[in-house]
């Protein structure tokens, strides 16, 4: 019974989780809130394990499949199904919404109960999205997640806050309804909405190309791409490190995702079409974002431009049509999940101790905080790809994979290990060493116990998959080659 | 000539509304103003038991009684349950409100069944005149409603510029009928279908005449751009009225267009398909647009319905069933939407304070985190933001003119719709994002706090069982001959 309905619990719980804390109401309790949301969290990721432990990585097949019957007249069906791709994101969903619970544990003292909901149905409705094979109830959960995000901004984050968030919430719902015609349209074409039936629809190339830009406009904004990227910082800074931890390391991969599912398996043609589009895209934002990151004073801003330009090098192996590129992606993915989640949560950190972000405002902080220094370094150095860590791997096979077609898209991609480290390493430099910027600093207090077991899970995971990433690789093998022999594959 | 009489047995929910509505006006007499809600009671449970009756009487298949001018079929049937349910929640809604103000009298509830008994007719006519009948009873029964608050100027006003502005629209609408009666010979729609097909689809008097009933249609529902009073009656009235006019009369108006339009009309659906796509566009441009400069919340709901019946009108001008039956779910989830929103509207105005102005909504999450819980799924829905049944309606009608390969327009109407989603989530901004100014608790009666708090959860709620209502909605244009 579990095991058949695995997916449809994961994503359910979460969101019904999320309800129940609601519940739980006024601040008096917010007590209850913070551990039952921490139960519901812990549950869901623990049932997330037997994904991976019963993924069977040999076929490039959807598992776990689920198929109701639900909107009949439409064939919309209630249909669920992760291949090897998926499966690596929902984890990462699960992992995360899990610390970021315990991130807010301390912090988050106004509307307690409000907050682990919204980010336990966001959960939800993010494993729905990585996880749904049906054109509508992709789309449904999709859009959904905005509603929550568009709280959590608007509600806990900072001083410029209103407007950020419906900047945000506006920005990507334009991107997003362009899909949907294309979705219909794509509806009208093939008799269906499930997708699987989508990536053998037979399209001509102007209408490839056509929902393709759609596609884009839906997946551009989500990633977000060189020029539409200007949401992110605004949403990132104001956000609480709860909401940012979330965008950077699991919203931002649904529009990566989105290419994976959609665009390249379903518009074959197109897509080879506009590749040098997207490389161009890709690069300027590796190149031009890099730079930017490397005027920052803020360090919150800092990492989202620099997720800006990480994200460019997932599009880049996207649009090289090589293994390499593609896995490199995704490993890149997961690793910036893990990486960006990581370093909004130390600027977090610091930010609840001194309630500012600007670099200028810190300095010397490592005589203070000598554990957290430790950490922050750690993470830095994945930030700017140093190897034996998870940064390494994604960054090193892209690089590959552009290398073998064309010299110069790997020169302007590889620039990156530098920028990377100059925008990382020199904040961290400004942050952390020094001389004790103010009397502020003098007063700081070393990582908490708390704040220790989220650090560690996270520099566990990022130095497991910058030494040893086989048993990710391992999983996406079968679905990377098939999703490369579709787009090998002419619908012409 | 032999008199027959006719069968009156499919028409039986109009007769019971009908003769209810005049006992209960003769019991109200008796009432004194402390018994008064028994007018109430009576005008609930007439709602009711029409609902019962017409569920009873409901049939499969079209029956045409009254010589042609009355037809009983799946879409009436329909149309007349969700107008049952939807007057119910408005009288419900309407009671404390009305209560508050010293204006809790029986006219309200009689005016108001009379009104559902010519959204009924409308809903069943089978000929021009019933439908010329039905509307004229609904329409005096809406004046009379909106000046129902003699005292107040701006609902004064709001009622004559809706009378007089109303009254050209049915002139119109008759005159345009008169020219396809002078064409076809004949007031029966069914008649005058088979007659214009035979015609020449360029004849210029049908074309006239064509125009004066779409002028007319589109003045009943207030589309662009035979929009204006849509806005003072709104604003003017007081808004337990808002509440019946911008509910229960859109299914009546669905109905007109149907049997106008589609049963009647249809051989010449190419020139009103071309004159409705212009009235969408505009209607969900200016509609959307202006919208957002309102400060009135009551003004900006009127803007919002207005962008909304551009909407609605995609799925009727792609002049195809799968078109018409997406028009009917989304008049239905409109109805639904716009009864929570303006019944929030209500529930926080109390006595001597009238909550219309959207500064009034704010910190609402602060005074009562479960009433901007509500009102925030009734925004993301008229939104049409997933995974309210607001989306599916969207999704329906711009499925609908994607078949018809109106790929241009559906792309128009999903811009419109992001337009759109900025004053609703500035309601939700001000809920949620700002400091309530006023600190009032929220009082209301257990019966509406029930109702309201069913009316905004049915909106997610319903998303498993949203392929049942739409497949309801197919069967009852299915029938439609």
């Amino acid at each position: 019974m579990v095991a058949e309905h695995i997916l449809s619990l994961v994503t359910w719980l979460p969101i019904f989780g999320g309800i129940a804390v609601l519940f739980t109401g006024s601040d008096r309790h917010a007590d209850y809130a913070r551990q039952l949301s921490l139960v519901i969290a812990v549950l869901t990721f623990i049932l997330t394990l037997p994904l991976y432990a019963n993924f069977n990585s040999a076929t490039h097949a959807m598992q776990f499949v689920e198929d109701h019957a639900w909107i009949e007249a439409f064939d919309i069906r209630y249909r669920l199904g992760i291949d090897g791709i998926s499966l690596l994101l929902i984890l990462l969903t699960s992992f995360s919404t899990v610390l970021v619970v315990i991130s807010a544990w301390k912090v988050i003292d106004r509307k307690v109960a409000q907050y682990h909901a919204a980010f336990l149905m966001m959960e939800g409705l993010m494993i729905g999205v990585f996880s749904a094979l049906d054109g509508i109830l992709f789309y449904v959960f999709w859009e959904a997640m905005l509603v929550p995000m568009f709280i959590i901004i608007g509600l806990w984050g900072g001083p410029n806050r209103v407007y950020a968030t419906i900047k945000f919430f506006l920005y990507t719902f334009l991107g997003s309804v362009l899909m949907l015609v294309a979705f219909i349209y794509l509806y009208q074409q093939s008799g269906s909405f499930d997708i699987l039936a989508w990536h053998g629809a037979k399209l001509g190339l102007t209408t490839q190309i056509l929902i393709f830009l759609a596609f884009l406009a839906a997946f551009a904004v989500k990633v977000p791409m060189w020029p539409v990227h200007t949401w992110l910082p605004d949403a990132h800074v104001e956000a609480p490190t709860g909401g940012s931890v979330i965008l950077a390391a699991i919203m931002l991969k649904m529009g990566a995702y989105g290419f994976l599912r959609f665009s390249l398996p379903i518009l074959p043609d197109a897509s080879h079409e506009l590749a040098w589009l997207m490389i161009a895209l890709s690069l300027i934002a590796i190149v031009y974002i890099g730079l930017v990151a490397l005027v920052q004073e803020d360090m919150k801003k800092l990492i989202a431009y620099s997720s800006v330009a990480h994200m460019g090098f997932v599009t880049l192996g996207f649009f090289i049509f090589n293994t390499q590129g593609i896995e490199g992606g995704i490993v890149q993915m997961i690793s910036h999940g893990f990486i960006s989640g990581a370093l909004f949560l130390c600027v977090g950190v610091l930010y609840d101790r001194l309630h500012s972000r600007m670099i200028k405002d810190y300095g010397g902080v490592a005589g203070r905080m000598p554990v957290f220094a430790a950490f922050l370094m750690l993470f830095a150095m994945a930030n700017s790809g140093l190897p034996g860590t998870s940064g390494f791997v994604g960054e090193l096979l892209v690089i590959l994979g552009s290398f073998q077609v064309n010299v110069w898209y790997a020169v302007a991609a590889a620039t990156t290990l530098v920028f990377g480290a100059a925008y990382t390493l020199w904040m961290y430099k400004r942050v952390i060493f020094g001389a004790v910027a103010n009397d502020k600093v003098a007063g700081l207090t070393d990582a908490t116990p708390r704040e220790i077991v989220f650090l560690s899970l996270l520099a566990l995971a990022v130095l497991a998959m910058g030494l040893w990433p086989y048993p990710f690789l391992d999983v996406m093998h079968a679905s990377v080659d098939h999703l490369l022999q579709q787009t090998m594959t002419s619908k012409l | 000539m032999k008199f027959v009489t006719p069968d009156m047995l499919p028409a039986l929910p109009e007769i019971f509304v009908f003769s209810m509505a005049c006992v209960i006006l003769v019991i109200d007499l008796f009432l004194s103003e402390r018994t008064r809600v028994v007018s109430w009671w009576l005008a609930q449970a007439t709602l009711a038991g029409a609902a019962l009756l017409s569920l009873k009487l409901a049939v499969a298949d079209p029956v045409v009684t009254f010589g042609g001018m009355f037809v009983a079929d799946r879409l009436a049937d329909l149309l007349k349950l969700g107008t049952y349910v939807i007057t119910f929640f408005v009288f419900a809604y309407s009671r404390d409100y009305l209560r508050d103000r010293g204006i809790f009298r029986g006219e309200y509830f009689v005016l108001g069944l009379f009104g559902v008994v010519g959204m009924m007719v409308m809903a069943s006519a089978s000929h021009f005149l019933t439908l010329y009948l039905g509307l004229e009873l609904l329409s005096l029964a809406l004046y009379a409603m909106i000046a129902f608050q003699r005292d107040s100027g701006t609902a004064t006003e709001a009622a004559m510029k809706y009378f007089v502005l109303g009254a050209i629209a049915s002139g119109m609408l008759l005159y345009g009928m008169s020219m396809l009666y002078g064409v076809t010979g004949s007031l029966e729609i069914a008649a005058v279908s088979r007659a214009i097909g035979k015609m020449s689809p360029d004849n210029i008097i049908l074309i006239f005449g064509l125009v004066f009933v779409i002028a007319g249609l589109a003045f009943k529902v207030g589309a662009v751009p035979f929009h204006m009073w849509v806005p003072d009656v709104y604003h003017g009235a007081p808004t337990a009225v808002a509440l019946y006019v911008g509910t229960a009369p859109k299914l009546a108006a669905f109905a007109l267009f149907l049997r106008l339009l589609v049963s009647g009309l249809e051989p010449l659906a190419e020139s009103w398909q071309s004159m409705l796509v212009i009235i969408a566009v505009l209607s969900m441009a200016i509609g959307n647009l202006v919208a957002i400069a309102q400060t009135n919340i009551k003004r900006m709901l009127a803007y919002s319905s207005i962008s909304h019946m551009g909407f609605f009108l995609l799925g009727i001008l792609s002049a195809e069933s799968n078109g018409y039956s997406s028009s009917l779910f989304y008049i239905l989830v409109y109805a639904a939407m716009s009864a929570g929103a303006f019944g929030m509207i209500i529930l926080l105005s109390r006595a001597g304070f009238e909550a219309e102005r959207l500064e009034d909504f704010k910190g609402l999450n602060q005074r009562s985190p479960w009433h901007a819980f509500l009102m925030l799924l009734l925004m993301l829905s008229m939104a049409g933001v997933p995974p309210t049944v607001g989306f599916y309606a969207k999704l329906l009608v711009i499925q609908a003119v994607i078949k018809v390969g109106m790929i241009p327009l559906a792309v128009a109407a999903v811009l419109f719709a992001v337009i759109g989603a900025y004053y609703y989530l500035r309601v939700i901004k001000l809920m949620y994002f700002d400091d309530a100014e006023d600190r009032t608790p929220i009082r209301a009666g257990r019966d509406m706090q029930l109702l309201i708090g069913f009316n905004a959860l049915v909106l997610v709620g319903i998303m498993p069982w949203v392929g049942a209502l739409m497949e309801l909605c197919r069967q009852a244009i299915k029938t439609l001959s």
